[in-house]
């Protein structure tokens, strides 16, 4: 690899050297600052560029290049233009950028040209701020390395800015996450000032200048690359906003050779190990909540969350150590309030949410975004800052019938730098908010209809089976014994009534009421039975009342039986009264009665009970 | 059953049926609910997951017919355990549960509720303890009324022993089948009571289910063969009877039949012959009682004599001929856990793989109280009550607690046929208790307010009339019901046998009515002792029963602290080999190895072939060289031990080897367990044998074990290790998990002997050492 790294370099001089470039026009770059920065596990370029116009003509194109190396890992791009003098006042242009493919390009070069917003006239300056991340560009070396190294990584670049243009003033300086170099390419004018090399400032540079460089230095950076990231934003009207993050995350540095031993990578106080990664910050938006992070097997219970109002900061771990090489599979999961990602404008309403993954310094292979919005969506359009792949789907969830839209963006070789806001417009009413609580009313509704349809229909297919008239007539029977229930209730009533005479005889002495309700009693109790004989007669005819016929007949009797020594009882008591006898006497005389009607009052109440339970 | 009675509304009576009908739903469904929710701590305590063992397999299984079909389902075969032979899964499982909850899963997804396989599976066990209760309410009731249906089916859901199998998570076979067997029993009980056929076909469908879920469809149709048995020797054969029975046995053994991973064991093994010689009794039987109709007595019996002397002749010839079948086989025809539960003593002497399970040990007598708690005291009482009077019905209940006390008290797992049983005798205990109570209570009270004035002399007579009516009413419903089945049956042949009873009743009753404060008190005690049955089983339910066993969870003073060590090594498997890679263990993680981590195993929970589990258990019981071989042999590329001498985790591996000697053993000879054992103990410190020393499953186990506290104290074994320094010379660390309780090892492979070839590699390193000082140049 780095062999063939450095025939890289070699060709890419000759190449430059030999080949005649193509003429751009007559801009001269007054002065060119350069950093980069390589703390994370990319690396970030900035650039200042002061153009001028040098030549007679406007120009209102700019053009951008890049070691071909470099440019195939090109993650992110963009190019301002600065506005005003001093820093505080810049105000920055975003300008469009695209690949270019000039005439006779070199094959080690990547073309970018700069879209200006005006054409730059003959003497005018201009100042572009470019921001460009690539990715791989740390190469680990040794790309093997067992528990107890430290992790290398070089990075390849060029002294001199490369650049279709001549350059008058230039100067270079790379950051690194710690002070520990291991070895570095010594150019002339080149200062280490604690973890930063600086090279330059070079002057007058020619055209395609290029002096490679090589940096071989620590990194205790987190390699942690998400071979693939799908990330599910579910919109729901009725308040949330769900996100679903699946991530494969790979350890992308050196590999881990040789043995894990968990024993060295606990040992205190030196611990082997720090290669590997342990954790991840995802820096959430505030008010997430409902925020789970789990795998295929189940809950990770190895996560911390902090919120505050202006974040949430989710640490997770992941199940084990990731040493280089080391594959892992989660997913997290958070609700948001909708009113802080979803407005509205001119009749649409439109999310606005991050784009990328809330992993700080996670580098993103292929990332799938998928917008989940309501059912009955429509006229649905995206706005991404950066270019997209979109296509859209259909996803059938809770209770759908017709589906609900989702857009799905794909990018690959995504950076932090990317997560910027996306806007997804549709438009949607609020009608169907209630189609799916309507449903389940109406599905219960349909149910509850059909079970009382049911139990009220008759289905018997046959209406002239034997069982469909046993059935019948037992109704008939069952309706028929209610009704003998309710007289001989009506029996008992009447029996209460006379008891109570007799107590408000004893109570007031008055002999004649007490005769009259003896009287009224017996004339109800009369036209009861009558009512009683017909129903009887028709049980005893019913064969399929016969075991039944026998409990009621044996009621009737004992109620009949009742009835009788409750009259003589009032008789008995009656006459006491009449011929003055002694309240004791009464009681004596009527104490053999009493217990009768006792025991048959209760035998007739066991008896209804009976009845009852048929 | 209120459109069955529809009496014209407004009547205080039909009213009072409204409202029971309406209130008994009611607390069915609320029984229901609590079923459902008290299994659910496991949920919320740990997490909604799969647990233990069985149910990854059984998960993993419903994995694949949601994702394939039932048609690839039925003829999967599995390469992804027992290497090199592979599994044929879709005949060697019972299908029931998997279909169950794969049928429930589709069903959800055609409504469009996208539910997870995971969640259907981890939620299925707590839905049919609900279905459960539900169902042995109806048994119940078939048996002694409403009442003891209400009482019996909230004392099932929340049983702890049923509990233990039917935790949110635990997708295991039992799940589904108690409630498939309470339902047949509660069906053939049905029949019984009716001798409806329509009762019988749905039956022998529930046999089938039954059949589908479990392997313990043995206990249903031995125990219903014994029942109709019973029920001929004591004279209660009836027509019902037959109905009941020969359906289930013609229709039940072709349908089971139908299930592949029984087939024609259903006809062949013996398990099964106890139902078909009661089949034939029963025809026999059937065919004396039509003769007997139309010959009079005196031919009749002449005709026995005959019979008889010439069917005993044909009876011995038979037998002799079926025993002799029978006896040919080596298992005597019945397969090696039916013959444990007949000699309990028989896989400790034979089958060592069987008796290595801790659920197949017989259960202590704390675990009686632990699983059943009170209803061990209401049992009894139950079976009083169901002696009280004995009817059909009744006595298949008793019949089905003596048997599943036997099969309880021979293994821990079969207390959970017992559960049921207990519930429904407790059930019936408690209802008789409180109809006796309440009554008294209210015939006291009623007989104070009717007589202010003359409450001395009374009380004696008033006992006497009361009586009546309160024992009356006990026996009511069930009256009600012979009554019912009688005329349905078209049988008034118990017309005569009730009117005695009728009397009896009456001279019972006269005793049952207790004095009012005793009634209160005992009423009081009752509620006490549900009360306590109560707070037992939430108390199993929340801290025993619910721990997925897969994360183990301690409480210290800094908080909980989570041991996730298990699946913190499968994910590691899953994501960091290579697909085909060939993981060895010990056959317990098996299932979940191959579940969780997606790895082909060598072994696993299914063990159906012995002399593999052994070959696995003597390379781990052999010197470091020899256990490569062999696992080199099998093309393993990881081997994984369990170990919690860190933590104090007792169940690992150092403690199960033994079995893993003596299974080895049983197949190798040259294993044998007293070489691992000093003066018949086992113990791994210094006065451990040098065979234990330099096995493989100690020096995995205990690899630089000793680097963490410098004297390697093993916190399970609370001793030293015997040998604490020493470098393995086949296996590469590759993998230990947080707190040490999973180390996974790779083989290295095989050493080069090519001298000049070792040389040239030599030269080669040293050189890219030199450039890796300055590579740029």
């Amino acid at each position: 690899m780095k062999k063939s790294s450095v025939v890289d370099l070699l060709l890419l001089l000759l190449t430059i050297a030999v080949l005649a470039t193509p003429a751009f026009s007559d801009l001269v770059l007054s002065k060119v600052e350069r950093r980069i920065d390589v703390t994370s596990q990319f690396a970030r370029v900035t650039k200042t560029l002061k153009v001028v116009n040098s030549g007679s003509e406007s120009v209102s194109e700019f053009t951008l290049t890049f070691p071909k190396f470099l440019g195939d890992n090109l993650a992110y791009l963009s190019v301002a233009q600065s506005e005003g003098k001093g820093k505080s006042k810049r105000h920055l242009v975003i300008l469009s950028v695209e690949a270019a493919n000039p005439k006779g390009k070199p094959d080690s070069i990547s073309f970018y040209s700069v879209a200006l917003p005006k054409p730059l006239n003959k003497g005018d300056t201009l100042t572009l701020e470019v921001v460009a991340a690539f990715t791989n560009v740390l190469q680990p070396f040794p790309e093997k390395i067992s528990q107890a190294d430290i992790h290398l990584v070089m990075l390849q670049e060029s002294a001199q800015y490369l650049s279709p243009y001549a350059v008058e003033s230039q100067s270079f300086s790379i950051k690194l996450p710690s002070a520990r170099i291991e070895s570095y390419t010594n150019l002339e004018n080149t200062k280490v000032q604690g973890s930063e090399i600086k090279y330059g400032p070079y002057k007058n540079l020619p055209q395609y200048s290029y002096s490679p460089i090589v940096v071989h230095f620590e990194s205790k950076a987190a390699f942690a690359v998400a071979e693939k990231l799908v990330r599910e934003i579910e919109v729901s009207h009725w308040g949330n906003v769900q996100v679903t993050e699946h991530y494969n995350i790979v350890h992308r540095g050196a590999q881990l050779k040789g043995e894990f031993s968990r024993l060295e990578f606990q040992a205190r106080p030196n611990p082997r190990g720090i290669s590997a990664f342990k954790h991840l910050l995802a820096r959430l938006p505030p008010r997430a909540h409902s925020i789970y992070y789990r795998d295929d097997i189940g809950n990770i219970s190895t996560s911390q969350m902090q919120s505050d109002s202006k974040k949430t900061e989710l640490l997770i771990e992941p199940r084990f150590p990731l040493f280089g090489g080391w594959k892992t599979f989660f997913t997290i999961g958070y609700g948001l309030p909708l009113s802080d990602f979803l407005f509205a404008s001119e009749g649409k309403r439109f999310l606005d949410i991050s784009f990328g993954s809330p992993m700080l310094n996670l580098v993103t292979e292929k990332l799938i975004v998928q917008v989940v919005l309501p059912e009955g969506s429509k006229d649905i359009s995206v706005i991404t800052p950066f270019a997209v792949t979109q296509s859209q789907e259909i996803k059938y969830s809770h209770l759908d019938i017709a589906g609900r839209p989702v857009v799905v963006l794909e990018k690959n070789n995504v950076v932090p730098d990317h997560n910027q806001n996306i806007q997804v417009y549709y438009k949607f009413s609020n009608i169907n908010l209630l189609s799916e609580p309507l449903m389940l009313i109406s599905g219960f509704f349909v149910l509850f209809i059909t079970c009382i349809i049911y139990t009220r229909a008759d289905f018997s297919i046959s209406k002239s089976s034997p069982a469909y008239l046993a059935k019948l007539q037992w109704d008939e029977v069952l309706a028929t014994l209610q009704e003998v229930q309710s007289i001989i209730q009506k029996c008992l009533a009447t029996h209460d009534k006379l008891e109570a005479s007799l107590r408000d005889l004893s109570r007031t002495g008055d002999i004649q009421i007490c005769k009259a309700a003896r009287k009224s009693t017996d004339s109800l109790l009369k036209d009861l039975s009558k009512e009683l004989k017909p129903l009887l007669a028709f049980l005893q005819s019913s064969p399929s009342a016969s075991q039944i016929y026998l409990k009621v007949e044996e009621l009737v009797a004992k109620e009949k039986e009742l009835q009788e020594k409750l009259m003589a009882k009032h008789t008995t008591v009656v006459e006491g009264y009449e011929k003055k006898s002694s309240g004791r006497d009464i009681e004596n005389r009527i104490a053999s009665q009493q217990q009768k009607i006792i025991t048959l009052k209760q035998e007739v109440e066991d008896l209804l009970e009976f009845i009852d339970e048929i | 059953m209120a459109a069955l009675e529809s009496p014209p509304p407004g009547t205080p009576s039909a009213m009072r049926h409204a409202f029971g009908s309406v209130l008994s739903a009611l607390i069915l469904l609320l029984i229901g609910v609590l079923a459902f929710s008290i299994r659910l701590f496991s949920v919320i305590k740990y997490e909604s997951v799969i647990h233990e063992f069985d149910p990854y397999f059984n998960y993993r299984v419903t994995q694949f017919l949601s994702k394939n079909g039932i048609y690839e389902f039925w003829n999967w075969f599995d390469d992804r355990t027992w290497y090199p032979l592979g599994r044929v899964i879709g005949g060697t499982v019972y299908p029931g549960l998997t279909l169950t909850a794969g049928t429930i899963w589709w069903v959800l997804n055609s409504l469009n509720i996208p539910l997870s396989v995971e969640t259907v599976c981890v939620f299925t066990a707590p839905v049919f303890s609900a279905f459960a209760s539900w169902a042995t309410y109806l048994l119940t009731k078939e048996v002694k009324g409403s009442g003891a249906g209400l009482a019996a089916a909230a004392l099932l859901a929340m049983v702890p022993s049923y509990i233990s199998r039917s935790v949110a998570g635990s997708y295991d076979n039992e799940a589904v089948a108690i409630f498939a067997l309470i339902f047949t029993f509660y069906l053939y009980i049905k029949t019984l009571n009716t001798g409806s056929l329509f009762y019988a076909t749905l039956n022998a469908i529930a046999y089938f289910y039954m059949v589908c879920s479990w392997g313990g469809y043995t206990f249903i149709i031995n125990l219903i063969p014994m029942h109709v048995l019973l029920c001929i020797v004591t004279g209660r054969y009836s027509p019902r009877l037959y109905i009941a029975y020969a359906p289930l046995v013609v229709l039940g053994t072709l349908l089971a039949a139908l299930v592949p991973v029984v087939g024609f064991n259903a006809v062949l093994t013996s398990e099964h012959f106890a139902s078909f010689l009661v089949f034939i009794i029963i025809h026999v039987i059937a065919l004396v009682y039509y003769i007997k109709g139309i010959l009079s007595p005196k031919m009749f019996k002449v005709a026995v004599t005959l019979v008889v002397s010439i069917g005993l002749v044909v009876c011995f010839i038979v037998v002799a001929v079926l025993v002799a079948l029978v006896a040919s086989s080596p298992t005597k025809g019945w397969s090696g856990r039916s013959l444990s539960l007949l000699d309990p003593t028989y896989a400790s002497k034979y089958i060592p793989i069987i008796a290595s399970v801790s659920e197949h040990q017989p259960p202590t007598w704390p675990s009686y109280f632990m699983d059943i708690n009170v209803l061990a005291f209401l049992v009894p009482a139950g079976i009083v009550a169901c002696f009280s009077p004995l009817s059909d019905a009744s006595s298949f209940v008793v019949l089905y607690i003596v048997m599943s006390v036997y099969f309880s008290g021979v293994m821990v797992r079969l207390m959970l046929v017992l559960a049921p049983a207990a519930c429904i005798m407790s059930g019936i205990a408690l209802s008789q208790a409180f109809d006796v109570f309440t009554a008294s209570i209210k015939y006291h009270l009623s007989g104070s307010s009717n007589s202010k004035d003359d409450a001395e002399d009374k009380t004696s007579t008033n006992n006497a009339s009361k009586d009546d009516g309160s024992a009356g009413k006990t026996d009511k419903g069930e009256e009600s019901a012979k009554e019912r089945s009688s005329r349905k049956g078209k049988k008034k042949e118990r017309e005569p046998a009730d009117k005695p009873s009728v009397k009896s009743k009456i001279v019972k009753k006269k005793a049952l009515v207790l004095p009012f404060e005793a009634s209160i008190v005992a009423l009081l005690l009752l509620i006490m002792l549900g009360a306590f049955y109560v707070i037992h089983c939430v108390w199993a339910a929340a801290e025993a029963y619910s721990a997925p066993s897969i994360v183990l969870t301690s409480q210290s003073r800094d908080g909980l602290h989570v041991f996730d060590d298990f699946r913190e090594s499968y994910a590691w498997l899953s994501h960091n080999t290579d697909v085909d890679d060939k993981v060895a263990s010990w056959w317990d993680y098996g299932y979940q190895t191959t579940a969780m981590a997606n790895r082909t195993v060598i072994v696993d929970n299914n063990t159906w072939n012995n002399t593999h589990i052994a070959t696995v258990g003597t390379a781990m019981s052999s010197p470091e060289k020899a256990a490569w071989e062999i696992f080199n042999s099998l093309d393993v590329k990881y081997v994984l031990v369990v170990f919690g001498g860190l933590i104090g985790y007792p169940s690992d591996d150092i403690n199960k080897f033994l079995w893993m000697v003596r299974i080895g053993g049983g197949v190798f000879p040259h294993i044998k367990e007293a070489d691992y054992l000093r003066d018949g103990q086992y113990r791994i410190d210094s006065e451990a044998t040098p065979t234990m020393l330099n096995c493989l499953m100690y020096k995995l186990s205990y690899y630089r074990f000793v680097e963490t506290d410098g004297k390697g104290f093993d916190r399970v074994r609370r001793t030293e290790i015997g040998k604490k320094n020493f470098k393995l010379t086949h296996f590469d660390e590759v993998f230990t998990s947080h707190h040490w309780m999973v180390r996974i090892y790779k083989l290295k492979p095989q050493k080069n002997r090519i001298r000049g070839r070792a040389k040239k590699l030599k030269l080669k390193t040293s050189s890219s050492k030199s450039a890796k000082k300055n590579p740029w140049i």
